[in-house]
């Protein structure tokens, strides 16, 4: 067996089997394996398939326009695209700091966008592969499947989900592709009588939050030689923190850590991101692969979301999670988990610390009243850095004194993760599918490996492919729609 | 007495953001109630990788490759109502917004000349599906029986669609639910 995997020395006599589309997670990517006669495999990718080109057509745009389009990057994680482009444009228009009232009703927004996204991966994508095995039957894998048999765990988690929606909704304007947020600022205030329905309801989610965090705790240890083996490996982890170190997933500033724990770069100002990372290109995937750049492409990537912010941050500034957080980290005596299956337990403590961040924020009167944008001198460029249901966000623009964008740059979540779930597929492939005849259950193995980063396949497309192209689109009456013809 | 067939309905995103299928898990609580009366085929919410012969398909996003025609083509002929979810699937949204711009020039010259990026080729891999030269809305390539605007629609509006639907009735969506953002 060809020990790195990610490319097959020799491919002819090698059978190709893909898992087209993968399931159960947001966007469009496929895993390809080549396999011999006698079923080792020889090579495993995750190709990232679709382009979309966005980081193109915002250029020439003008900015005011930026924070509502660019959510249409990803319909499961709009608000962070919203308001990393908002964080960015503040710069431009001068805006830094923005209001106390612009500030809280944001950072509200964005721990609803937690609340709903997190809720949406652990209970309607990735909870029927813990609850019923990996094996399971195929028509039984969804959540469907899981309102039947758990009908408890399966309203809690549509009603969490409800909630973050509802939180979006009353900050941003809509569930999906809200307003709110424009450069500088904010457009509107929490109105109280969405206040005071959201607060009924958020001392309950806060204990739904909580029973999610156990549940998967237990699973953990029922099975510890699963969860903790699967997929494994190690690698450093980033994010960004509070100054003080605590868990803050709206503002901060970059930190990693090495494989071992050990913080080998702190505060690292978001807006030097460019000094610090270097995105590598390879020809099977339209996703980028990032890497610290001076530890180089073959030590520099690394992990982010939920596992990596858990285990980055010093503490997590509210109780219930912070008591969660210290379990999850006794639970290896305090080395950090590398585990995939471990994203899972981390991202149910995140759900219940945007639960009770939530539910503690909402009394705040800035949300209901005060002033809502600043301004100030303009400023020809922008960073905008949040942490992303699935990990550090980066939007970068210039804007021209015609108030039009010149140029702009995003890494998204998923993109850092590229790498890490490549990794995983091939960890997988190697220990449980090599030599064996490829059922449908043991390739839902790799599928249950990169659903636990929760990649966000939409939002890492943003490249174009160059091929040889010889294509005719057509209409059903036969007539020519399209036809390309491009040489390599 | 048998129960009644449950009727058979797949979805798909094609150049989408999936927002609009977050507007279908939008329905909330009624999900629990569409489950008693649909059985799920293909959709991003399954393991379901092919379409089979459906009552419904749900289409999120145009056409912006060549993956996506064949993936429409076979809903298409396995479905027997299509539906146009969505301002993507309507007439290509904002996806579409590349289609003033050369494809190839344009986005060549970004990936190979981006600061923070190592110098790298294209990928080319035959493996990623043919990118076409412009975004096109669905019904240019198969006919759509019924199209649900918004960007994306709704919950309520697209509860109030599959509503009719299932109970046979020709879908009308009442005016204030109807929008275009
Ligand atoms: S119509 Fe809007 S919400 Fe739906 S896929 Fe397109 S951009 Fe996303």
């Amino acid at each position: 067996m060809n020990a790195d995997l990610e490319t097959a020395p020799k491919r002819d006599g090698l059978r190709r089997v893909a898992i087209d589309p993968v399931s159960r997670v947001e966007g469009h990517g496929k895993v390809t394996l080549l396999v011999d006669d006698d079923g080792h495999i020889h090579e495993a990718r995750l190709h990232i398939v679709e382009f979309r080109g966005f980081e193109a057509f915002i250029e020439g745009r003008p900015y005011w326009e930026v924070p509502v389009m660019v959510q249409r990057l990803c319909g499961i994680c709009p608000v962070s695209h919203h308001l990393a482009a908002a964080k960015a444009l503040d710069f431009v228009v001068g805006a830094v700091p923005v209001t106390a009232t612009a500030d809280k009703m944001r950072r509200l927004m964005h721990y609803g966008q937690i609340l709903q996204s997190h809720a949406l991966h652990f209970f309607h994508l990735s909870s029927p592969d813990l609850l019923f095995g990996f094996e399971a039957e195929v028509g039984r894998r969804n959540i469907i499947g899981v309102a039947e048999a758990h009908p408890d765990i399966a309203r809690q988690g549509v009603a969490l989900r409800r909630f973050g929606q509802q939180v979006i909704a009353a900050t941003a304007g809509k569930r999906v592709h809200g307003t709110a947020a424009v450069p500088g600022g904010i457009n509107r205030h929490l109105a109280p009588a969405d206040r005071d329905a959201l607060l009924a309801e958020a001392e309950a989610m806060v204990a739904w939050a909580r029973e999610a965090v156990h549940l998967v705790r237990r699973l953990h240890e029922a099975d510890p030689a699963l969860y903790d083996r699967f997929g494994h490996f190690e690698s450093p982890i980033m994010s960004i923190v509070r100054a003080d170190g605590a868990m803050d997933l709206y503002d901060g500033a970059l930190r990693m850590r090495a494989a071992d724990g050990g913080i080998v770069r702190d505060a690292v100002p978001p807006q030097f991101y460019m000094d610090f990372i270097t995105e590598a290109v390879k020809p099977w995937s339209y996703m980028k692969f990032p890497y610290v750049t001076d530890l180089g492409a073959e030590r520099g990537w690394y992990k982010v979301g939920p596992l990596a912010r858990v285990q980055n941050c010093d503490f997590i500034p509210t109780p219930l999670a912070e008591a969660e957080r210290r379990a999850f980290r006794d639970y290896l005596g305090g080395a950090l988990q590398h585990a995939p299956l471990a994203y899972h337990w981390a991202r149910m403590i995140e759900l219940l610390h945007a639960a009770e961040v939530i539910r503690d924020m909402l009394p705040d009167p800035d949300l209901t009243a005060g002033e809502r944008m600043a301004g100030g001198a303009r400023q020809p460029a922008g960073v905008g850095v949040i942490e992303a249901p699935r990990g550090t966000l980066i939007h970068h623009y210039a804007v021209g004194e015609d108030d039009l964008v010149g140029w702009c740059n995003l890494i998204v979540s998923t993109t850092h993760n590229n790498q890490a779930m490549n990794t995983a597929v091939r960890e997988v492939a190697r220990r449980y599918l090599d030599g064996k005849t490829l059922t449908e259950g043991l390739l839902n193995h790799i599928e249950v490996a990169i659903r636990a980063f929760d990649p966000c396949l939409s939002c890492a497309t943003h490249a174009l492919g160059k091929m040889p192209l010889r294509l005719e689109l057509r209409d059903r009456a036969g007539a020519m729609l399209d036809r390309i013809a491009r040489d390599a | 007495m048998t129960e009644p067939r449950k009727i058979r309905l797949a979805t798909v995103s094609l150049a989408g953001c999936f927002g609009c299928h977050m507007s279908l898990l939008d329905i909330d609580d009624h999900l629990f109630e569409l489950a008693g009366k649909v059985a799920f085929d293909r959709s991003p919410l399954t393991d379901i990788k092919r379409c089979g012969p459906c009552d419904i398909g749900l289409i999120e996003g145009g056409v912006c490759n060549a993956e996506n025609v064949h993936v429409l083509r076979a809903f298409r002929a396995n479905c027997h109502t299509l539906v146009a979810l969505g301002a993507c699937a309507v007439n290509g949204g904002l996806p579409a917004q590349r289609n003033h711009l050369d494809l190839g020039r344009c986005l060549t010259a970004v990936f190979q000349s981006r600061p923070g990026m190592d110098t790298g080729a294209v990928p080319d891999d035959p493996e990623l599906p043919l990118p076409l030269d412009q975004v096109h809305p669905i019904h240019e390539v198969v006919h759509v029986d019924y199209f649900l605007p918004g960007c994306p629609p709704s919950g309520e509006a697209i509860w109030a669609f599959v509503s009719d639907l299932l109970a046979g009735r020709t879908p009308r969506v009442a005016h204030p639910l109807l929008h275009f953002d």
